[in-house]
């Protein structure tokens, strides 16, 4: 009998945190939603005194609008324009770094990767003022290279993630692969690039994410407007039109910002949430 | 000349690995020395003069006046108390973070999608949403003021150009932005802490919630401590969703942090020697507050094992 009301008692519980629950994600999604809606709606319908949620009438000119924008299609360009160099050099050069200090002895080992973990702590702040004048000097802000040639040589976190997913892959693969007559470069190569392509992978994605909302090192080192990014354009956008209230097409803008972040989270969700965690919990 | 006698000492093999290892490090050590610790030097540097960008560092040197400057400079302690104030939304955001994942910790259908709703807004560009909350904030046509309207028939606050409210509108935003991942660490956190615990503890008589208080509370204790610094961390520098949502600093610079002054010192007003020094005072602050959280962690850190 205990047993019987014990049960229904959690169920009772599971119904009204399941209610509970579902009522605080309305609460989260909502202005996004919002969002959407508003970018269907006309610029009177926004400003009149009645509140309303529902378009009315529907208008889906707005996309239309954002996208034959030149500035905006130059902004998703231009960001494009960093991440592709980025996250092809980049990842080579971080995960070559991770197998290294994972799986290699060399000295000096331990305090290099200190110092580089110990800079995950240094404001963004303190670097940034240097780093622009460095960048002017070298005439790189008339272009994409700032936000492009620091990556190239890798990114600490990355380096952190996989160093740590590699030391569940026994160390003894190494001294395997070279009786079997493979350099350095081919055991990273042809024996561990394959044992992280998973979490290389996710690693990727995350740092994509990152490039693609970035927002203040390309709004510092861009001088010249036709590099903007993206981020940078959504936010002009914000400005420029703002001033004739045009919020349908500010939200539109801003819907378009998030959309390809949003797609790969749905699909790579799994691997995302997984790798947060493990950073969270281990970091 | 020590170096080469430790040298003589390792094998062709060892040796052979040794430079091979650098060599793979490498790249990220070069990033790091260009564009990291040679900036710091620098900044420290340019700290101690009344550089502005363009004239001779080092015929300007005036050394530890900036920061005797920033000292008795009102604005400075005014951005840093908003950005202080800001950091309410940590504790905020934490135990919010904790009672959901506590929820989603049990057997329910849908525990997926509903931990994807939470999760969009971490992964949403932060120019985007802050544009979106701009609106949502609106005094006249905003959402929450609609809201407020529709359900009181009173006139709601007037968010972001209110000295006390745009600090609430800050902090709601921000708790909102980063709540997805306070819920997804503590549940990482809630699904290590073994099942016997808590029936060890029920079968002692203990009941809800002196189990949550006295067995979850400790046990997610790493995953307090690893978001309370990384928090306080982020928290120190936080700029971008200010600028967008109150480019001006709000009123009587009620809005402007730490970060933004900064920006405005070191790219509007080109002193960027004063700038750095705000810079590094922050550094400084950072690196004790963080050091003194790992100091104190052995006194409520609890580990499972």
């Amino acid at each position: 009998m205990k047993g019987k009301t014990q049960n229904d008692r959690e169920r009772i519980i599971n119904i009204i945190v399941t209610i509970l629950l579902c009522l605080g994600a309305i609460v989260m999604v909502f202005p996004l939603v919002y969002m959407v809606l508003s970018s269907f709606m006309t610029k009177n319908q926004i400003l009149s005194a009645n509140f309303s949620i529902i378009p009315n009438p529907w208008k889906f000119g707005k996309y239309a609008e954002v996208l034959s924008k030149p500035e905006f299609l130059r902004g998703v360009r231009n960001t494009l324009l960093v991440a592709l160099p980025v996250l092809v050099v980049g990842s080579f050069t971080s995960s070559l770094a991770a197998f290294s200090f994972a799986k290699l002895r060399f000295r000096g080992k331990n305090g290099i990767f200190l110092g580089l973990l110990a800079t995950m702590m240094i404001p963004f702040a303190v670097v940034m003022i240097p780093q622009y004048v460095m960048f002017t000097k070298m005439g790189w802000t008339n272009g994409l290279l700032p936000l492009i040639i620091p990556g190239l040589f890798g990114n600490v976190s990355m380096i952190f993630f996989l160093r740590q997913n590699l030391s569940s892959i026994p160390t003894a693969l190494v001294e395997a692969a070279k009786i079997d007559g493979c350099g350095y470069f081919k055991i990273y190569y042809a024996v561990f690039l394959p044992l992280m392509k998973g979490a290389l992978m996710t690693q990727v994605i995350l740092w994509f994410m990152g490039i693609w909302n970035d927002y203040l090192a390309p709004t510092i080192f861009i001088q010249d407007e036709k590099w903007f990014t993206l981020q940078v354009v959504i936010r002009s956008f914000n400005a420029y039109y703002a001033v004739n209230s045009d919020y349908p097409l500010i939200m539109a803008a801003s819907v378009l910002a998030i959309l390809p972040t949003l797609l790969l989270f749905f699909f790579f969700q799994r691997y995302i949430i997984e790798s947060m965690a493990i950073t969270g919990v281990k970091g | 000349m020590s170096n080469n006698g430790k040298r003589r000492r390792m094998s062709a093999a060892a040796l052979e690995e040794h430079r091979w290892g650098l060599a793979f490090v490498l790249p990220p050590f070069v990033g790091f020395l260009a564009f990291m610790a040679f900036p710091i030097v620098f900044a420290f540097i340019a700290s101690l003069t009344k550089w502005n960008g363009i004239n001779n560092m080092l015929d300007n040197f005036i050394g530890l006046a900036n920061y005797g400057k920033l000292l008795t400079d009102a604005k400075f302690w005014k951005v840093l108390g908003n950005t202080v104030i800001y950091m309410i939304g940590i504790p905020i955001g934490m135990i919010l973070g904790l009672i959901i994942a506590v929820g989603m910790n049990r057997k329910i259908r849908g525990i997926k999608v509903l931990r994807t709703l939470y999760y969009i807004p971490v992964i949403s560009s932060l120019v985007a949403v802050a544009i979106l909350w701009m609106w949502v904030f609106n005094y006249d046509y905003g959402l929450l003021n609609s809201i407020i309207k529709a359900l009181t028939g009173l006139h709601g606050p007037n968010w972001l150009g209110d000295e006390f409210w745009v600090k609430v509108s800050m902090i709601i935003f921000m708790v909102w932005k980063g709540l997805g991942t306070s819920i997804i660490l503590y549940l990482s956190g809630l699904q290590g802490i073994p099942r016997d615990y808590y029936e060890a503890a029920k079968i002692d008589g203990a009941t809800g919630w002196n189990l949550f208080r006295f067995i979850t509370i400790p046990l997610v204790s790493p995953v307090t401590f690893y978001m309370l610094i990384t928090g306080l961390i982020g928290g120190f520098q936080v700029f971008v969703e200010v600028l967008v949502m109150v480019p001006s600093g709000g009123l009587n610079n009620s809005a402007m942090t730490v970060v933004f002054y900064l920006y405005q010192k070191a790219f509007e007003s080109r002193q960027m020697g004063y700038a750095s020094a705000m810079a590094f005072l922050l550094a400084i602050i950072i690196f004790i507050i963080t050091a003194i959280n790992f100091k104190g962690q052995d006194r409520w850190v609890k580990t499972i094992d």
